[in-house]
């Protein structure tokens, strides 16, 4: 097949390119929510995302929820922001941070006025963002400016045979494009972490790959109270026909096809090498992956399933595919491609991929995910520690 | 072509995967070698059902699992060619 060229987005201010149009209302912390909820049910074409933290944090866990915050609200998915906070110096941090990409953003704190007070002069803003957002029209741009993630949830052995391969199918064919790339799952590579170093392209993404899965490995041994079971793999992995986790990490694997990554990212660092692909330090769970990987900077994800996992994402569109039939046929509201005809022999990995790149520029271009028309909008910060 | 029932990854690998809804004890299964395109047969002991795994060759306790031509964990129970490899008798070497 010839590669389309390019896919209609959204150009920002800053260069990037966002595959949506949102207009996010983010609460800064967990007391924020309501207000935030509320603006967004004031004004159409705005939505909440409302999260559990944002109070007492420190240290490294306190820069990460920055990270997360600030990356969400820069994504090029979002057209504009408003920020709301119950204190204003935090909120002032992340409104002054987003406001580096040259979208609109307003920070409001509670603070000293109240939730009502707050709710309409923060919906005053919203309503002005809503409107100035929706005459923005989508633009052809080339494949280049499509920022992908990927990562594999509710895996059985049909992810690694058919779902993943058909991910790192895609892989193989856009990076050459100029594709960023990115995968995660720090955990789950656990079994392939000395072949999955190999795939690093210089020596110091080796080191610094095989230092993350180090550090992240001690943390699970120094915490963990028995063998993991029911954790990795999942009682569903496992009903699926996964063994053990070095199975689901050769089969999560596939995902990156041939490619090598050029560089380790911190949870939701943004990328800054270039085009290529990228390995990111995440858990395995797939909100908290897909989150970070959200926050920084990737703006449409492909997640491949086997026993079906439901997830989307509050900012970033979600793709789904299945290489199993059972799942295919018995949750097809959650699945955008299906390639489970690979088992029967019917579909070779290079038409999976071909496929899968059709889908993947249709959903970029404006067509909802299912995920996105079933209301999926997970947002999970990833918490390192307790909060003072 | 044959009904593919077992699809094995790799041709260093000593299990194989169950692509079809299951397959019944004393089955004569056809399986395809992705790798290397290249197709044999074995006979099921047991009930296998979709995406679970079965055993290529005789298996004693200790001995490794291989698949994607890796290493994915030990034998914790003889294991017969043709019956189901899971987690009554194949456990992590990792955690």
């Amino acid at each position: 097949m010839e590669i389309p060229k390019s896919f209609l987005g959204y150009k920002r201010e800053n260069g990037r390119v966002g595959t949506r149009n949102h207009v996010v209302i983010l609460p800064v912390d967990d007391i924020s929510n309501a207000c935030a909820e509320a603006v967004a049910n004031n004004i159409k074409g705005t939505f909440a995302i409302p999260h559990a933290y944002g109070r007492l944090q420190f240290g490294a866990d306190l820069e990460l929820f920055f990270d997360t915050m600030i990356g969400t609200g820069k994504n090029p998915n979002v057209a504009a922001c408003v920020v709301i906070g119950i204190e204003p110096k935090w909120t002032k941090k992340i409104v002054d941070a987003i406001a580096t990409t040259g979208k609109p953003v307003e920070g409001f704190s509670i603070e000293g006025s109240g939730d009502i007070k707050t709710i309409m002069n923060a919906s005053k803003k919203a309503q002005e963002f809503s409107q100035w957002a929706s005459e923005k029209q989508r633009e052809e741009c080339p494949l280049s400016d499509l920022w992908i993630s990927v990562k594999c949830g509710e895996s059985d052995t049909t992810s690694g045979m058919a779902a993943n391969p058909a991910v790192g199918n895609l892989m193989d064919k856009l990076e050459p494009l100029g594709v960023h790339l990115c995968f995660g799952e720090t955990s789950e590579l656990t079994g392939a972490e000395k072949v999955c170093a190999t795939r690093g392209a210089t020596p110091e993404a080796q080191k610094k790959f095989m230092k993350t899965w180090s550090d992240y490995n001690d943390f699970i041994l120094k915490e963990a109270t028995n063998d993991l079971s029911e954790s990795q793999p999942t009682a569903g992995n496992i009903a699926g026909g996964l063994t053990t986790i070095e199975e689901k990490a050769f089969g999560n694997f596939q995902k990156i096809g041939s490619r090598k990554f050029i560089d380790v990212l911190t949870p939701a660092e943004e990328p800054k090498k270039g085009p290529g692909l990228y390995f990111m330090d995440t858990s395995s769970a797939a909100g908290e992956c897909l989150t970070l990987q959200a926050a920084a900077g990737f703006n449409i994800h492909l997640f491949p399933t086997g026993q079906g996992n439901i997830i989307g994402n509050a900012i970033e569109p979600v793709v789904k595919l299945t290489g199993n039939p059972n799942t295919a046929e018995n949750m097809s509201e959650h699945i955008d491609l299906d390639v489970s005809k690979i088992l029967k022999r019917e579909m070779n990995m290079d038409q999976a991929g071909d496929e899968l790149i059709k889908t993947t520029i249709r959903a970029a271009s404006g067509r909802l995910t299912c995920a996105e028309v079933l209301g999926h909008k997970e947002f999970i910060m990833t918490k390192l520690f307790r909060s003072a | 072509m044959a009904q593919t029932d077992i699809i094995i990854h790799d041709e260093k690998d000593n299990v194989g995967v169950v692509v079809i809804e299951k397959i019944t004890p004393n089955q004569e299964c056809n399986c395809w070698i992705m790798e290397n395109d290249k197709s044999v047969t074995i006979q099921s002991k047991n009930e296998i059902p979709l995406g679970h795994k079965i055993a290529m060759i005789d298996f004693k306790e200790g001995d490794t699992i291989l698949k994607y031509g890796h290493d994915i964990g030990k034998v914790v129970k003889d294991i017969k060619k043709g019956e189901h490899v899971h987690v009554h008798n194949v456990k992590t070497k990792k955690w």
